[in-house]
């Protein structure tokens, strides 16, 4: 069974209608990509999926629970979100310990200092940073620490929003190694949004290109590879992709 | 190691460790400001003549000296400020008044700070009516002007030091609702909050654990450079025989008291007045400090 | 011909556990060419951009024996010549256009303003449109008349491309110019500072941290690492880089054509700094 089935998703805020109609599903331990410029709605499907943004029409069902306004405890402890921006996803005077136990203490956990432990080492950051202030630290450790927090629940599915555009390219190769290795171990299920076709073709399996809030064609990584893309939209994304030599296209 | 090097450890081993370094740090940062130090100064001086009123004091400030020979005094060895109609020693007086004065600030701190967050952070959190209900009426005690609305509290609950405290934290919240809801308006839809949100973190967690600290120091700021406003509202009150009754030696009412006598013995209503300047000027450079140091929106 | 003369760039910030230098010792010359920068986020890239135009951030302080454009010392520039120079022979693209166009003026007029510097008043409105079409802008009167926060950030990007090449400058400095833009957009971008470069025979300096796309553009690179340029090589050579730092930024982005998984990491070497 599919555990996540989004079918003709809207999202409207106010006047601006950000998604139109989107529908996808991705099976259990599936890794599913959603590519897409500013402004094509990507990220809201995430947000609507998750509960950040609201569902205007359509349906999103997770584990076969259709979702609602409100959300379960269980909802949370099943699926749990990595933000794009890891100098903003961490709150500035918590110490990484305290953003490591406050989901613990939600979901009423009790062997806690083993588990803050524990994730500590998952992502590969010593236990030396357990009490440091996110200002004491790189990018790229932040967004480990805000991979561990969402891990610390142990979720069946993980949205990724992004997760590596704000890091170098070398250490955006770390976070994706991280996070294909977490998937290795745990059979976890990612949703991964991305503006860049080569994160999305290195993570998922199948992937979905979105335009101006709809969805323009989803595609395999095989079809990425051998360049089945039948849309228009979907080859400039690629020849865009492929580097950029602009004297070779401008004669 | 040395306790410096633990305070500024980038690797703290404990929660405590991580907070007293994270404190140490902006310690620091506040001392390299010379003004500040001044006002922290001026400050930490004040709170010294309160605790040690009765010791330090030359003289009783109620009971005065012979009104035949005692009385309006000019400033002398025996008087350093001089002596008032009723010779009592202005010194001694105005050392005492530092007791009014800070339990003042202290009580209207207590009072005000924690409404004016509880109010602005819950109306920015939520939005919608109940941001509509709490700033509304937050509006309409900020159209009062804090003077008069202060009188009208006095008056209802008579004169004396203690009402007029009450008036004054009353008055005085809702600037500090004001700016905690602008500062919760720019974090509520921030990632850190939506990631605590969706760890199902309850309304109540968000605000008292992730909004409140962070509206807290911009808040603390605030009140500090109110101080001295909130000083002058006292004295004012006061001055205006609403406040401390006589014969307590209240700031205000002691320059109210020496007004009639202002061209020919000065000292008598000069002397509280420059008490009032210098705690009030302490206030104002700590908190000008404080800002530098806590604001994360002035700090680059 | 030289356009732009550099040696041993050293820039300095003072921290409370003393001096900590973020460049140290950059030397290269710049032609008629496109010159990429690629480095990490904290390599020293972005700070040798500014100390060319004399714009280290304060308390920072910049030192060269040698740093010259087109034969002035650009070390003991008053600051009356800097203003001749900056904005007029020289000029700068940041990463975003929000922070350095100002919000409260429309394109037009800042972009008029910026002509004036070099030409008579009725001659800037011209020449403010004719610029606005030549980068791209399909709408030029539409955009003249607009403020800042009224146009997408590629829109923005170029009005700002515009304003700063609008002196028509001889040497154009560009810190992440597209980073922040969508890679169809980007394209365009590029396509519209490689003409420049060709037309007009600018100088650019292309500051990026990334590599692949740098080694699309530019004609010469120069790899960067903690303050220092660790090789530079011609753009056609960079599949034959030999130091291990290029090799490893090249070798750690992933590929649509699938590639090695995991993904090789850079394993950095504390000698590369030395």
């Amino acid at each position: 069974m599919a555990p996540i089935d989004v079918s003709g998703l809207h999202v409207r805020f106010g006047e601006v209608h950000a998604v139109r109609g989107v529908s996808f599903r991705v099976a259990e331990g599936e890794s599913y990509g959603i590519v897409g410029e500013s402004g094509s709605g990507k990220s809201t499907v995430l947000r609507a999926i998750c509960g950040l943004a609201p569902i205007s029409a359509g349906a999103v069902t997770v584990a076969g629970e259709e979702l609602g306004r409100r959300r379960s405890a269980g909802f949370h402890r099943r699926l749990q979100m990595v933000f794009q921006d890891p100098y903003a996803s961490l709150h500035p005077r918590h110490t990484i310990d305290r953003v490591l136990a406050e989901p613990l203490a939600i979901h009423g956990f009790d062997d806690r200092e083993a588990r803050i432990l524990r994730a500590l080492d998952e992502v590969g950051l010593g236990r030396g940073f357990r009490f440091r202030y996110p200002h004491q630290l790189s990018g790229g450790q932040r967004q480990r620490v805000a991979i561990a927090r969402a891990l610390i629940l142990e979720p069946r599915v993980m949205l990724l929003d992004e997760p590596t555009s704000a890091l170098d390219a070398s250490i955006q190769a770390e976070v994706l190694n991280l996070l294909d290795r977490l998937r290795a171990e745990r059979g976890l299920t990612y949703i991964l949004v991305s503006h860049d076709l080569a994160v999305v073709a290195h993570m998922c399996e199948r992937l979905l290109v979105m335009q101006h809030g709809q969805a323009v064609e989803e595609l395999t990584r095989d079809g990425l590879r051998a360049r089945a893309a039948r849309e228009p939209y979907t080859r400039d994304l690629l020849a865009a992709s492929e580097g950029s030599r602009p004297a070779e296209s401008s004669p | 190691m040395t306790r410096t090097e633990w305070l500024l450890s980038e690797e703290p081993a404990s929660r405590r460790q991580a907070r007293l370094g994270q404190a140490y740090r902006t310690w620091l940062a506040l001392k390299a400001n010379r003004l500040a130090m001044v006002g922290l100064g001026l400050v930490l001086a004040l709170i010294a003549v309160a605790i040690l009123a009765p010791w330090i004091a030359p003289h009783d400030p109620i009971v005065g000296g012979d009104l035949r020979t005692d009385r309006l005094l000019p400033p002398s060895w025996a008087h350093p400020m001089g002596t008032d109609d009723l010779a009592r020693d202005i010194l001694s007086r105005v050392i005492h008044g530092s007791r009014l004065t800070l339990m003042v600030v202290v009580l209207v701190a207590v009072i005000a700070t924690p409404i004016g967050l509880a109010i602005g952070t819950t109306a920015g959190y939520f939005g919608g009516w109940v941001d509509t209900v709490l700033m509304r009426a937050t509006d309409i005690f900020l159209a009062f002007p804090r003077l008069i609305l202060a009188l009208a509290f006095v008056a209802a609950l008579g004169p004396g030091i203690e009402n007029a405290i009450i008036a004054i934290a009353l008055t005085s919240w809702p600037p500090y609702a004001r700016l905690a809801r602008a500062e919760t308006l720019t974090i509520r839809d921030s990632d850190f909050i939506n990631a605590a949100r969706l760890q199902g973190a309850s309304a109540p967690r968000i605000l008292w654990g992730h909004v409140t600290p962070l509206c807290l120091s911009s808040v603390i700021v605030r009140v500090t450079l109110d101080m001295a406003g909130i000083i002058l509202t006292a004295a004012g009150l006061g001055f205006l025989g609403l406040g401390a009754q006589p014969p307590q030696p209240e700031w205000g009412a002691m320059i109210a008291g020496g007004r009639r006598f202002i061209i020919d013995q000065w000292w008598v209503a000069t002397m509280p007045g420059l008490a009032i300047f210098a705690v009030s000027l302490g206030f104002n450079l700590l908190g000008d400090g404080l800002r530098d140091v806590l604001d994360p929106k002035a700090r680059k | 011909m030289t356009l732009l003369q550099v040696e041993n760039l050293r820039v300095t910030f003072p921290t409370r556990q003393g001096p900590s230098e973020v460049v140290r010792g950059v030397s290269f010359t710049l032609g008629r060419e496109r010159l990429g920068i690629v480095g990490e986020s904290g390599s020293g890239k972005s700070q040798t951009g500014r100390a060319i135009l004399g714009l280290t951030p304060p308390p920072g302080r910049a030192t060269a024996d040698r740093l010259a454009f087109d034969g002035i010392d650009l070390r003991r520039a008053t600051p009356r010549q800097w203003r001749s120079l900056r904005g007029i022979r020289m000029s700068m693209v940041m990463q975003d256009p929000k922070f350095s166009l100002n919000p409260v003026m429309t394109i037009g007029r800042q972009l008029t303003e910026a002509a004036r510097r070099t030409a008579s008043r009725g001659e800037a409105k011209d020449r403010a449109m004719a610029m606005l079409e030549a980068v791209q802008i399909r709408d030029p009167s539409r955009v003249f008349g607009a403020y800042p926060h009224e146009l997408s950030g590629g829109m923005g990007q170029r009005a700002m491309i515009a304003m700063m090449l609008i002196a028509e400058p001889d040497l154009l400095i560009a810190d992440e110019p597209t980073s922040a833009l969508d890679v169809t957009v980007q394209i365009e971008v590029l396509r519209i500072l490689d003409r420049l470069v060709q037309d007009r025979g600018m100088g650019l300096v292309f500051i990026s941290h990334d590599l692949r796309l740098v080694g699309s553009f530019c004609d010469r690179v120069l790899v960067m690492y903690a303050g220092r340029v660790v090789e530079e090589l011609r753009a056609a050579d960079l599949a034959r880089a030999r130091h291990p730092y290029t090799q490893g930024l090249l070798n750690c982005l992933p590929r649509i054509e699938g590639g090695r998984r995991p993904l090789p990491v850079l394993e950095r070497d504390a000698r590369w700094a030395l």
